[in-house]
């Protein structure tokens, strides 16, 4: 019987632990509410891994994970723009940049960041096809799915969680105007300022998360830390959504826009 | 009425000040968030900005002023394009007493011009230091054309930084006359 289905009945940690046991070897598919999502495993172990539009390069991925700097990704991708992951790799590994246990560890990380991403995947169908391998241009990994499944597990319980402290991203977020705290001694980190940047009583959590580019549990975690921190408060969000490219002034009329740089004129004169 | 919020950023090279001036007119307490430092070169004070400070100045009902100024060391320079977005405009901060930080006051200059062509002012802070140098000395050292806003300031007095905030908001009403806006 296929094995298809949608992640509301059937988590993608529970999909996973069933692959992982079975020693699977084909593609899960998940089309999540924006994107689709594309797991090879082989003989339960995760070969490849993607979100939308493969635009993955072997040289990025070996960037990302800090195995080469970006000034060589840059000469190697002038050199190799038209050769395969395979043949980067075995370059890599001939002239002496990398040896191959290197080469693999880059992309367990890379692939691990995309199943992180994925446990946050609450809804979608998914569909199996058994036997797909991964694409040949590609070098396949071997990624055990132990530990991922377990760190998974914590996450759902920890999303779990989250849900019922905000249970919707459709809230905006505004300033408090009295914190209950001494704010001189927060500390916030830079996924934690990234989302206060945006804080704006139009902007809803959903598109600060989507211009902070964090995923449902990050943005919940920096939105309850937050919270927490007594430095904003949730409100229903007012008005049409503001465009989150940054523009300087919420009006378009220019009498009024002289209006308010005005009154900040008045006001920083007051002071 | 929901409450409309206007963006000032201060941004500058390292222990230029900017920490300083949001804390001196802002009506809350600054919250900023600071590190041990760690670079050698850098141990001219034992803590730096690491992402930034933000500041808040309430004009009425339904208008707020943030100031958010931008983290001091080059490691962190990332931050800059996310502070930049959106701002009604910027103040480069310059450690007059410093003139090995000139070149790279000038380098965030045109960093953030490239972000955003919104209006920005030059603070030369310190000026109430022995070893300051002289606004049109430091003119000359940032190769700064005479139409841009170059102004002495001393970032811990709250007059000296009203008159820095007051000409910059001069300079968008003037950009705006001009329909560049």
């Amino acid at each position: 019987m296929a094995l298809k289905g949608n992640l509301r009945e059937f988590s993608f940690i529970q999909l996973l632990n069933l692959i992982n046991l079975a020693k699977k070897t084909g593609a899960l598919y998940v089309e999540g509410p924006s994107e689709i999502s594309k797991v090879i495993f082989r003989e339960g172990k995760i070969a490849y891994a993607v979100i939308g539009q493969d635009t993955s390069n072997l040289l990025q991925i070996l960037v990302n994970a800090s195995l080469i700097n970006p000034t060589q990704e840059a000469l190697l991708q002038e050199r190799y723009k038209n050769s395969s992951d395979k043949e980067k790799g075995i370059y890599l590994i001939n002239s002496g940049y990398l040896n191959q246990e290197q080469i693999f560890s880059g992309i367990e990380v890379y692939l691990t960041e995309i199943i992180r991403q994925l446990f946050t995947w609450s809804e979608g169908f998914f569909r199996f096809e058994t036997g797909e391998l991964t694409p040949d241009e590609k070098i396949p990994a071997r990624l055990n799915l132990e530990n991922l499944i377990i760190e998974g597990a914590r996450k759902l319980h920890e999303m779990e969680e989250l849900r019922e402290e905000i249970p919707s991203l459709e809230m905006a977020l505004k300033f408090t105007d009295r914190p209950g705290m001494n704010i001189r001694n927060v500390n916030l980190s830079v996924e934690e300022w990234r989302v206060v940047s945006y804080v704006n009583p139009k902007n809803t959590i959903q598109q600060i998360a989507r211009a902070t580019k964090l995923n449902d549990l990050e943005i919940r975690k920096v939105v309850y830390a937050l919270l927490q921190a007594g430095l904003v408060e949730l409100i229903r969000p007012g008005g049409a959504p503001i465009a989150l490219s940054g523009r300087r002034l919420a009006t378009k009329d220019p009498a009024e826009q002289k209006s308010l740089v005005n009154r900040l004129i008045d006001r920083i004169r007051s002071i | 009425m929901q409450t409309q919020t206007v963006k000032i950023v201060v941004t500058g090279p390292f222990n230029a000040g900017k920490t300083e001036l949001i804390r001196s007119v802002s009506e809350i307490d600054v919250v900023s968030t600071e590190k041990k430092i760690t670079s050698e070169a850098e141990k001219i004070k034992n803590s730096t900005t690491v992402a930034m400070d933000f500041g808040r100045i309430t004009v009425d009902d339904d208008l707020v002023l943030f100031l958010f100024g931008t983290p001091g060391q080059k490691r962190f320079d990332f931050m800059w394009e996310i502070l930049s977005e959106g701002m009604l405009g910027f103040i480069v901060m310059i450690d007059s007493t410093r003139p090995e930080t000139f070149r790279e006051a000038r380098s965030i200059l045109e960093t953030f011009r490239a972000y955003a062509p919104t209006p920005y002012i030059v603070a030369a802070n310190k000026q109430d230091c022995q070893d300051a140098w002289e606004v049109e000395d430091i003119r000359v050292a940032l190769r700064l054309d005479p139409s841009i806003k170059l102004l002495p300031c001393i970032a811990k007095k709250k007059s000296s930084v009203k008159t820095i905030l007051l000409e910059l908001l001069y300079g968008i009403l003037e950009e705006m006359d001009s329909g560049k806006s």
